[in-house]
Formats: C-alpha cells, sequence, structure tokens
C-alpha cells in the first residue's frame, strides 16, 4: 500500500501515539492476565438504568434531542450539581449534555483556545488534555505535581508555568492516574493566581463521587470562580456507564454556548438512550452508587496495604479507582516495568509515563478489580520485585 | 456496633473474605477482626457459612419444593412451637412465618418427588396443628441468594484502558 502520511495534517502527525495504545495491544494477546490496566468500573451499570432504557426505547424514544440535550436532564443535572459542589447552573443556558466528559474536553478547549495559546495541564493526568489542547491549536504546558504533595497543584509550580500566553488550567481531581485530590483548602491558595493571571478554569470532576476520606470540592464552589470555571462531570465512573457516552459540561453561558455551537454542528446531540438512562441514574441511582463508592473504598485499602507489605512506595490515593505506586526500587523505568510484569507474572498495569513524563518511575494499577484477583496481582507483583528489586 | 454491623455486610456478600483482608477493609488489626468474628459466631449473629451451589451442572436431579402450610396456632406458643417442630426434620431447608392466606412456608428439599410426597403425608400432615398442605415443586432455579444462574461473570473490559 502506498503511504498516505503526507496527507495527514501535521498538527495531527504532531500527537504522540498513544501510551496506552501500545501496551494494549502487547496485553490483548495473551491469557491467564490479570489486569488492573483498566480505567472504568467492574460493575455492569446498574440494572433499574439499564430498564429506564429499555423502557425508553419500548416507547419510542428514538429522536435527536435538543442540541443541549434533554430539558429533564438538564434540570435534574442542575439539582445534582447544587447538592453536589453548592453551585447553581441554570438548566436554560449553563448546562450542555455531552457524549462523554471525553467530548467536553474536546469542545471546551476548541470553544476557548487561540492558536498558539497555552493550556496548563497538571501532569501526571489523564491522556486527553494535551491532545485535546494541540488539536485546537493550542499549546499544552506541564504543571508538575509529586507523590510527596500527594499529587496536588502546588501555588509555586503553577506560577513557574504560568506565561503571558497562558489562557487555561486544567484541573482534574481526583485525579487519574494518581488518586490525588484537591480538598478546598488546596484550592483556595489558586484562586488568587487564577484570577490574577486572568485564566479559564476546565475542572475535569468525573471522579468526585468517588473521594474516600471527606468531601470533594469544586473549585466553582469558592469566591470568584464561579464565572471563569467550566465543571465537567459524567456518568461513567460514579454510574458505572463509560459505555453509554454520556457526560455534561457547566458554566458561564457565554462559554457553555461557544461549547453548544460547536457541539450542535459536530454531534449535534447525546444519544437520546443515554439520555434517557443518565436521568434514571440521577433520580433514582444514588443508593446503588454508594454501594459501588464503599466497594471501592475497600479495595483501595487492600492495595495499598498490599504494595506496603511488599515494599513498594505508594502514596495512599483519596479518589477515583487508581493507586500509583513507585517503581523506583527496581532500577527500571516504567515501561520496562510493565512489559517484564506482564511477560513474567502476567499482571497488567499502566506505565507512568502514559499520563506525561512526570508519570515515569510508576505504574497505574487500577482498584476496579475482584478482591481475589487484586490479592493474586499483589502475590505476582511480589514475587516479581523479590526477583528485580535493586539495593 | 457499627464495625459488626461492616463485618456482616461484607460476609453477607461474601463469606470467603479472609480476617486479614477484612482487618484491611475496616482500617482494624487483624486479631480484632478474628475476636469480633467469634464472638458473632459464638452470639449465633452468624449462623454459619454455605455455599450457593448450582447442582443442574452437576446433572443432579434433587428436587425441591415449597410447602404452603395451614396451622391452628397453640396455646402459650402461638405458631412458635408447630414451626420449631417442623424445622427439625433435616429434610426441611428453610422455614417462614407468613402473612397471607396461609400461614408456614416450607422449603423441603429430596432425592425425588416420591420422598417428598411422602414427608407430605407421613410427617408433616401428621402433625396435629398442621390442618392443609399445598405443595409447590420448583422447576428452575433463575437467581438465588443474589446469585443469578445463567449469567456469565465474565470481565467484558478492554483488558487495558485510559
Ligand atoms: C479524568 C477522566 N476524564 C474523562 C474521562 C472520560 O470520561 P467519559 O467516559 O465521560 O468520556 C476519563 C476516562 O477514563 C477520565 O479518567
Amino acid at each position: 500500500m502506498s503511504n498516505m502520511d503526507k496527507y495527514v495534517s501535521k498538527t495531527v502527525q504532531a500527537i504522540p501515539p498513544s501510551g496506552i495504545r501500545k501496551f494494549f495491544d502487547l496485553v490483548s494477546q495473551m491469557e491467564g492476565v490479570i489486569s488492573l490496566g483498566v480505567g472504568e468500573p467492574d460493575f455492569v451499570t446498574p440494572w433499574h438504568i439499564r430498564e429506564a432504557c429499555f423502557y425508553s426505547l419500548e416507547h419510542g424514544y428514538t429522536m435527536y434531542t435538543s442540541n443541549q440535550g434533554l430539558i429533564e436532564l438538564r434540570e435534574e443535572i442542575a439539582l445534582y450539581m447544587r447538592r453536589h459542589i453548592g453551585v447553581n447552573y441554570s438548566p436554560e443556558n449553563q448546562i450542555l449534555v455531552t457524549v462523554g466528559v471525553s467530548e467536553a474536553v474536546d469542545l471546551a478547549l476548541r470553544a476557548i483556545i487561540e492558536p498558539g495559546d497555552e493550556v496548563l495541564v497538571p501532569e501526571p493526568s489523564y491522556v486527553s488534555y494535551s491532545p485535546g489542547a494541540s488539536l485546537a491549536y493550542g499549546i499544552p504546558v506541564a504543571v508538575e505535581t509529586f507523590a510527596e504533595d500527594e499529587y496536588r497543584i502546588r501555588p509555586d509550580m503553577l506560577e513557574k508555568a504560568i506565561t503571558p500566553k497562558s489562557k487555561v488550567l486544567i484541573l482534574a481531581y481526583p485525579n487519574n492516574p494518581t488518586g490525588g485530590i484537591m480538598r478546598k483548602e488546596d484550592l483556595e491558595p489558586l484562586v488568587e493566581i487564577i484570577i490574577k493571571n486572568d485564566l479559564i478554569v476546565i475542572s475535569d470532576e468525573i471522579y468526585s463521587e468517588l473521594t474516600y476520606n471527606g468531601e470533594h470540592a469544586s473549585i466553582a464552589s469558592l469566591p470568584g470562580m464561579k464565572e471563569r470555571t467550566i465543571v465537567f462531570n459524567g456518568f461513567s465512573k460514579a454510574f458505572a456507564m463509560t459505555g453509554w457516552r454520556i457526560g455534561y459540561a457547566c458554566g458561564h453561558p457565554d462559554l457553555i454556548g461557544a461549547m453548544t455551537k460547536i457541539h450542535q454542528y459536530t454531534i449535534m446531540c447525546a444519544p437520546i438512550m443515554a439520555q434517557k438512562a443518565a436521568l434514571e441514574a440521577l433520580r433514582h441511582g444514588e443508593t446503588e452508587m454508594r454501594k459501588m463508592v464503599e466497594n471501592y473504598n475497600y479495595r483501595r485499602k487492600i492495595m495499598v496495604s498490599g504494595f506496603r507489605e511488599i515494599g513498594m512506595q505508594c502514596f495512599e490515593p483519596q479518589g477515583a479507582f487508581y493507586a500509583f505506586p513507585s517503581i523506583v526500587c527496581t532500577g527500571m523505568n516504567s515501561e520496562e516495568f510493565s512489559e517484564k510484569l506482564i511477560m513474567e507474572e502476567k499482571v497488567a498495569v499502566v506505565p507512568g509515563n502514559a499520563f506525561g513524563a512526570m508519570g515515569n518511575g510508576h505504574v497505574r494499577c487500577c482498584y476496579a478489580a475482584s478482591v481475589a484477583d487484586i490479592e493474586q496481582a499483589l502475590d505476582r507483583i511480589g514475587s516479581f520485585l523479590s526477583r528485580h528489586r535493586k539495593g | 456496633m457499627e464495625l459488626e454491623k461492616k463485618m456482616l455486610k461484607i460476609l453477607e456478600h461474601d463469606a470467603k473474605i479472609s480476617p486479614k483482608t477484612m482487618a484491611t477493609m475496616l482500617d482494624e488489626e487483624e486479631a480484632h477482626i478474628r475476636e469480633v468474628l467469634a464472638h458473632l459466631e459464638k452470639e449465633r449473629y452468624i449462623l454459619g457459612y454455605n455455599a450457593v451451589v448450582n447442582w443442574d451442572r452437576f446433572g443432579e436431579n434433587g428436587v425441591e419444593a415449597m410447602i404452603e402450610v395451614k396451622v391452628t396456632p397453640a396455646r402459650e406458643v402461638g405458631f412458635n412451637g408447630v414451626a420449631e417442630r417442623i424445622s427439625r426434620f433435616p429434610e426441611v431447608r428453610s422455614v417462614y412465618l407468613m402473612s397471607g392466606t396461609y400461614d408456614l412456608s416450607v422449603v423441603v428439599t429430596a432425592d425425588t418427588m416420591k420422598e417428598i410426597a411422602l414427608f407430605v403425608s407421613h410427617k408433616l400432615s401428621t402433625l396435629d396443628e398442621v390442618q392443609s398442605t399445598v405443595t409447590h415443586f420448583i422447576l428452575k432455579r433463575y437467581k438465588q441468594d443474589n446469585f443469578i444462574f445463567e449469567s456469565p461473570q465474565e470481565d467484558r473490559r478492554l483488558v487495558v484502558s485510559p
């Protein structure tokens, strides 16, 4: 086949291949693998939510909805946001229902960024933000975060990364892959810097329900921040609805309006079946959601104490469903470690550098797995370490 | 009390969780968990542990029936006297006092239908307090104690995802 690369836009060519994709290809051909490499709940969507979707299909809900999403759903989201983060958003013009938070990330970046604007992305963090910024002709700039700081953004590190071109700060707490969170008192010192530098904040709070000690805090709830913050949330993690592809963005009408403009021409609307299911989740899903969260919390403790027992340094994650232990004791880099571990012990983890250079020296282990699998995986990692530990 | 409840919830869901794991889950010392567990067993908060078995996989054709029983409650002991007597038969798996048109629901297992018929005619109906019985044989089990029989619990997720 002839080489067509030259037709691919420079912008797309410049985006590095996904570190996860590469690893996926390696792992998916093996059998008997215990995977701690997933990024989604191990629960299937609660039955009542699936059932609500059947019902809506039976009753013929198979059409487009308004671009912003069903008004009932937006009203329910408004109530939820008031309960959950204490911020009021109008269902009329401050809420947009999207095809997952993934779409919201893309929309917000495209709606805000001029070519050459800098987007501050905490590192390590979820894989979409930097490519999303590049695709909007922006320039991703890392804000380094460290295990010693429990992966919180330190004001001095933020200031260090800011330039006159900085326009957007991404916050993603609870964090994938570290499990770090930002409490109210950690967010407060950032506010002044954000306002002084006239930044817009994109706050991806998709894991907010999965906060284990204390309450989730949203930066949008802090004085002066509602206007300049776009909050994302979704159903994938809290309600075990990854495959439904449904999420939402809340913010100032001008920003949500700009995002809606792109959304209406590129996506039109989120699928109505998923919107109907999401409505059920918000109206009646709290009890089951709490049960799932309690369950993740148990497994979080099992995994973290397991890592400590086998002598692996691991910051105690406070949110999401990942642990991010250090592998420096092996002297390997993240990719070597992950590849050797899968080959020798058939345990899949995700190399930390898939989440940015700051993730090197770590691996991401998801504890949305059965207790039996977690314990077995820990055993295998333990014997792997006993062979490969340096010093 | 809170701890005991949490332990019972965990065990009710999965009785195979080890005391060590449970200690980690609940931020307690393993020794303490063992103590509380012993207490719960001794005081019969926990009556026992059993597996939910899918005997069909073995091609075993045991039978099970739910029997509706109408009884005459006795002075002093009400329904308890007869219910406790019925509970003693080893072929009886469960006995419940019911609201509605009958009084006791008795679940009986045996190797053959005939054995169950004999149990009803010889042992159950002959009790003085028993007025009448209606026997329903269980034809197929779909779900028992939270487990769905025909639902393959395989993990359909991609092995690695962001
Ligand atoms: C931090 C974060 N944001 C967004 C997403 C994507 O969410 P959605 O399924 O709503 O597109 C993920 C998925 O892994 C994530 O970890």
